[in-house]
């Protein structure tokens, strides 16, 4: 009986791949776990560790970032989704005229760059030179206006709902996609027993396009809790006013690389980033195991 | 194809023509002043290579809030310039420490120097000195006189009639009375905390004390400059919350604010902008007659990268930026930063000269967070931004804020006995 015969291919296949994501992923990522687990006297063990949830100069920055994280997750998947779905809805309508036109006109601050971003919107919110407030004024609002960015009340949420701003078009493209994919034999039969409008949505499309929900949400939080470049371009390092802007992201940056006066701790901020790995890692297996394998998919 | 083989020829060429011209020394300079790269490049490195046509000089800067944290990470990856602009104190030191600075106690130049001017860029027991001292920033308020005389002010000299000007602006409404931002955080507690501070503190003697451990943040002379931020908000403009620094700038040059807490180095900056003429005051004393404090802080030196591949060149450079001649260029091509060779120098800008004229009236310290007590975690210095950030705009006590910066510094710094 011959022997059952080596299948080379899946190796010659499966090599490009494997090996470029372990000599710019795996390879980095384990010299970051490691790495946090050194400090300048030598290996000491899950001290760093300690020393982040322990003291509470560094266990307050730690949580206060993580809940500020928390709470800018939470705008995206409250404003982000729900407003992508929406429009996507709106778009897909077949009566909608200029839908291209929309369609493009959402997408494209997605393509533009986070500093170029950052900029547009603090110079729009500028209390000095900005045109909200004059915007305000021109319909009797001035009233409402406040240096948003610089109060430790609205600074986040306004940074989140920047974020939104650029980033919707992304959820908009992907449950248009999702829309667009289903059969209209299935809409028009649904027609036919009388299921009409909200009714029509809510029933036929939304079951559909949850799987395209659940992929967005996961991008949502893995972008969430990897977010930084916002932040720091339009609040700095030091995430003001008073840490309230501080996210995980701007957290780790200032650690690792020093601010200021202050110099870098390489291993302090490997021990962050493992943090922030784990809890990015949590997240999606708590997406992958608990929700993933339970939305049913429909084949057409 | 045909593009590829192009480019391949260009790049040839470029490669060729780089190895022909390698004969002289290039040295690359490290520095976070970026908005002085067209002084080094008119000024500075000509009259150096005039003098010394095998070495070239490049002068390629960062910005200026990311340049420690890039310095460190090419200091480390090996590809770091020759010449390093090095920060004043503690975060320097760290680098010599390291290995990453050489040592340049030897160099003749260095003789150029005041013992003070050195003791940024030395070991706590000076036996070693790492960097060349450049210059020195010193803080103060620079005002519209425009606007004062159309309002018929005067300078103030002390806290009260600094209050009376500051009303005086506020009734008037023409103009902001003060411009200062609270979104940067540094400039509450540089141009703020540690413009006004050494008034209350009473210079290097406070600063010396907390360093001791005899006086301690919390302590009245130390909360007084807080107060005084906190009193400083009613005078800032609207939406001062979300002002940054170089709305501050703008704000003043455009001639919408009257006076701006501030520092030499504007100088520079500030001439080419404004179309009206403006004046210096020193920060306001408690009492008439008291004697004022300013920071003179010694804010820039530069030193050599220990792994540069041209010790030699590097040392000859050095040298140079030591001597008055450099002293004099430096002085007058950057008026505001005020050089600290103890050789003759003479400034022809007014400003400058106002602001340098308060070294004779007034007795000089540095800043308080930079020299030693900024070396643990939490940083001092970062935490003061923060604070002083937060007492500006009312979120938070100055007793508050003064305890808590006293509390991060006692969870690291124990003072030397004595």
């Amino acid at each position: 009986m011959a022997a059952p015969k080596v299948r080379w291919h899946i190796a010659v296949f499966l090599a490009p791949a494997v090996l470029v994501y372990t000599a710019i992923m795996i390879i980095p990522l384990f010299g970051t776990l490691n790495l946090a687990l050194y400090g300048e006297e030598g290996f000491r063990g899950f001290q760093n560790f300690r020393v982040l949830f322990g003291d509470p100069l560094w266990s307050d920055a730690f949580w206060n970032a993580l809940g500020n994280n928390i709470w800018f997750f939470v705008i995206h998947m409250l404003v982000q989704n729900p407003i992508g779905v929406l429009l996507a809805a709106l778009l897909a309508s077949p009566r909608l005229r200029f839908a291209a036109a929309y369609r493009t006109a959402i997408f494209v601050p997605t393509i533009l760059s986070f500093v170029i971003v950052g900029f547009v919107w603090k110079l729009i919110l500028s209390p000095l030179w900005g045109i909200a407030p004059s915007m305000l004024g021109a319909i009797g609002l001035k009233g409402l206006f406040a240096p948003w960015l610089g109060q430790e009340g609205s600074a986040l949420t306004t940074l989140a709902l920047i974020s939104v701003w650029q980033f919707v078009g992304i959820p908009m493209m992907l449950i248009y996609a999702a829309l667009l994919s289903i059969p209209d034999e299935v809409l028009e039969a649904a027609e036919m027993d009388g299921i009409t409008g909200w009714a029509l949505f809510r029933k036929v499309q939304l079951p559909l396009i949850l799987p395209a929900i659940g992929i967005i949400s996961i991008l949502t939080f893995v972008g969430n809790f990897n977010a930084f470049d916002l932040i720091y371009v339009s609040q700095g390092a030091l995430a003001g006013p008073d840490f309230a802007t501080d996210i995980l992201g701007t957290f780790l940056y200032r650690t690792f690389f020093g601010f200021q006066l202050q110099l870098g701790d390489p291993n302090m901020g490997a021990a962050i980033a493992t943090a922030m790995f784990l809890i990015i890692l949590a997240g999606v297996c708590l997406y992958l195991f608990g929700v993933q394998r339970r939305l049913r998919r429909y084949q057409f | 194809m045909t593009t590829v083989f192009r480019i391949a020829l260009l790049g040839s060429t470029l490669l060729a023509g780089v190895a022909q011209a390698q004969e002289p020394v290039t040295l690359t300079i490290e520095s976070w002043r970026n908005d002085d790269l067209a002084i080094w490049q008119d000024t500075l490195i000509p009259a150096f290579e005039a003098q010394h046509p095998d070495i070239n000089v490049e002068f390629a800067p960062t910005a200026p809030a990311e340049y420690n944290a890039a310095l460190n990470s090419k200091l480390q990856a090996g590809s770091a310039g020759d010449l390093i602009t090095c920060r004043p104190f503690d975060a320097s030191l760290e680098l010599f420490n390291q290995g990453h600075l050489a040592d340049l106690t030897d160099l003749p130049g260095i003789a150029n120097f005041s013992d003070v001017a050195k003791s940024a860029w030395q070991t706590d027991d000076a036996a070693a000195t790492f960097c060349v001292p450049m210059a020195s920033v010193i803080h103060g308020f620079i005002y519209n006189k425009t606007a004062f005389d159309e309002l018929g002010l005067t300078e103030p000299t002390t806290v009260d009639e600094f209050y009376a000007v500051l009303d005086a602006l506020k009734a008037d409404g023409t103009y902001i009375p003060m411009a200062m931002g609270a979104n940067d955080q540094w400039e509450a507690a540089t141009m703020g905390y540690q413009n006004i501070g050494p008034n209350y503190w009473k210079g290097e003697e406070g600063r010396q004390a907390l360093i001791a451990g005899t006086q301690k943040l919390t302590d009245p002379q130390w909360v007084a400059p807080f107060e005084q931020l906190a009193r400083w908000k009613d005078y800032l403009g609207d939406g001062f919350e979300a002002q940054t620094y170089p709305d501050s700038q703008n704000l003043f040059t455009l001639g919408r604010a009257a006076i701006y807490p501030s520092g030499s180095w504007e100088i520079s900056v500030f001439n080419p902008q404004v179309d009206f003429e403006m004046g210096a005051f020193p920060p306001p004393v408690q009492a008439a007659g008291d004697t004022c404090y300013i920071s003179d802080h010694t804010d820039i030196g530069i030193g050599m990268n220990a792994a540069t591949p041209n010790p030699e060149a590097a040392r000859t450079f050095l040298d140079w930026v030591a001597s008055p001649e450099f002293a004099n260029l430096y002085g007058n091509a950057l008026p505001g930063f005020f050089p600290l060779s103890n050789g003759e120098v003479t400034l022809e800008d007014p400003l400058a000269q106002e602001f340098i004229s308060w070294r004779d009236e007034c007795e000089s310290t540095i800043r308080s967070t930079y020299a030693i007590l900024s070396r643990g975690t939490p940083n001092l210095e970062n935490e003061t931004w923060n604070a002083s950030a937060n007492v500006m705009r009312g979120t938070e006590a100055p007793v508050d804020a003064a305890a808590r910066l006293q509390q991060g510094l006692d969870s690291w710094y124990t003072a030397a006995p004595q």
